[in-house]
């Protein structure tokens, strides 16, 4: 067990060390210059130089695409709540929805800019568009597929409807909630950072783009680093919700 | 049996399901089950899949509504779920995210008589059929036995007159499939509650009924009523009795697998 745990952690640092190495020998080996493709080392030296700035730069694009996050959550599961439970609502809803998902969303990006400016709240709404179709389509297809024998069970034991919502529906949907937000906090990282990208004056996306015209490759690697930690750990978060949930849902969804 | 002392009637039972296409005719599952039972009579349905002997339990269940006839309970009609009746569906049905005493008390918590009284009589029951070590436990870390158990204790916790199992101990391997009929037995002694009981297994029926009503395949008929006038308090020993042996017997003959056999 213990060496199991070992290996399960010491195999994907050995990978990450074996694609450093790889990009360090491509660029010994063919003199890549700087401005195509830094060494390793500089661009950690850049991080470590530029720490300061990335972390605080960081923590603006964080908040962008947590407070999106959040702001499609709270939005996204009372909305597939009204939609799962209506037939009218769902009948007049999902087809947009359907087709909401099917516009490039980057596209109205410059649009919210002009909307609401190149501040915190234009990359909120990009970030919370992104983030807020997974969501909602999750939750309403959890919400829709409840085991048929729960249903049974709400039947024979006489449970009105709005208690079949509530004690069975509902819990039973959490899982779907949960697998809509892991893709719903990823999406709202991108979120964030294209709308930095088409305007703003800071965060990491503009810091990138900045290092970028000055032809700070290094700077530019350190961002992307950034803004993966960023990623990754939001979505380590909802994961780690995830987890903290498996007690309640068992090895299966259902018994 | 006059009409006074039946529990439960059943008139003219049938059920008609709409056909798989537009245009084909009506599935008939069941057709014409005339029947009734006494209070505190436990009736086994026996019958292949498909034979509609689920079906049946539903309707008397007040799950699934009649086509044709109808089923009296006590004098009145059945014509949704009741809050006395307690259903056990073949799956234990556990909901995964309560602990196994809040599943038992799910039908209280519904009625809104979850008190006191109705978690005492909570725990009797898993007191009962063993489980009390594991009230706070998750089902999904219960055997399949244990979770059925479980469901047993969800269904008899209302204090059920009528009680209506679903083939409750068919996913069950063999050994803890027979403690579950003693269990069944046990309980139904010292709560003298009628039970329905839908099974395919011949022994598992005779076992357990004081009758058993033996269906057709579809559309599903009554076949042969089978009093088994076993005695009670039953045993494993009793499954190997000639008297037993020749109730299994005339039970498969009337499903037709003792003749099949012999043909062979």
């Amino acid at each position: 067990m213990i060496e199991n745990r070992l290996v399960r952690f010491l195999l994907p640092v050995l990978g990450l060390a074996l694609l450093i190495a790889a990009w360090h020998l491509y660029v010994a080996a063919f003199n890549v210059p700087v401005a195509v493709l830094p060494r390793p080392a500089l661009v950690l030296d850049s991080m470590i130089a530029n720490w300061r700035l990335i972390v605080s730069e960081g923590w603006i694009t964080l908040l962008e695409s947590l407070y999106g996050f959040l702001l499609a959550f709270a939005l996204g599961v009372p909305l597939a709540v009204a939609i799962a439970g209506s037939r009218t609502l769902n009948l007049m809803f999902y087809p947009l929805l359907i087709a909401t998902q099917s516009l490039p969303k980057v596209a109205l990006a410059p649009l919210i800019l002009i909307w609401l400016g190149t501040g915190m709240e234009s990359k909120l709404a990009i970030a919370w568009l992104v983030a807020f179709f997974p969501i909602v389509v999750d939750t309403a297809t959890g919400l829709r597929n409840t085991p048929a024998e729960f249903l049974d069970l709400a039947t024979a034991v006489r449970a009105s409807a709005f208690q079949t919502f509530w004690k069975i529906r509902f819990p039973a949907a959490l899982p779907f909630v949960i697998s809509g937000s892991k893709v719903a906090i990823t999406l709202a990282v991108i979120g964030a950072v294209i709308g930095e990208f088409i305007g703003s004056n800071e965060g990491l996306g503009n810091l990138l783009l900045v290092a970028n015209s000055q032809i700070n490759i290094p700077l530019a690697f350190a961002c992307l680093i950034g803004l993966a930690v960023i990623g990754i750990g939001l979505y380590a978060a909802v994961a780690a919700v995830e987890l903290a949930l498996k007690p309640w849902f068992g090895a299966a969804a259902h018994s | 049996m006059t009409a006074d002392a039946a529990f439960g009637v059943l008139d003219r039972v049938g059920k008609s399901f709409a056909g798989p296409a537009r245009g084909a005719p009506d599935i008939v599952a069941l057709e014409d089950v005339s029947y009734s039972f006494k209070q505190g009579e436990l009736v086994s349905l026996l019958g292949p899949s498909g034979c509609g002997k689920t079906t049946l339990l539903r309707i008397v269940a007040g799950m699934t509504r009649v086509s044709r006839g109808r089923v009296e309970i006590r004098g009145r009609e059945v014509t949704g779920p009741q809050e006395d009746f307690g259903f056990v569906f073949q799956a234990p049905n556990l909901l995964p995210w309560r602990t196994v005493l809040a599943n038992v008390l799910f039908p209280m918590e519904i009625v809104g008589r979850n008190d006191a009284a109705a978690k005492r009589r909570a725990l009797e029951l898993l007191d009962l059929v063993g489980l009390s070590a594991f009230a706070k436990s998750r089902p999904h870390q219960l055997s399949g036995g244990m979770k059925q158990r479980a469901a047993l204790c969800r269904a008899l916790v209302p204090g059920p007159s009528l009680l209506l199992m679903d083939e409750p101990f068919g996913a069950l391997d063999e050994l803890t499939r027979m403690e579950m009929q003693d269990l069944l037995l046990d309980i139904r002694r010292v709560s003298g509650t009628t039970v329905v009981f839908v099974t395919h297994s011949i022994s598992e029926a005779v076992y357990l009924a004081d009758e058993v009503l033996v269906f057709s395949r579809r559309p599903g008929r009554v076949i042969d009523r089978i009093r088994t006038s076993l005695v009670y308090p039953r045993n494993a020993a009793l499954r190997y009795t000639p008297e037993f042996t020749a109730l299994e017997h005339r039970a498969g003959a009337g499903l037709g697998v003792v003749r099949e056999r012999a043909a062979s």
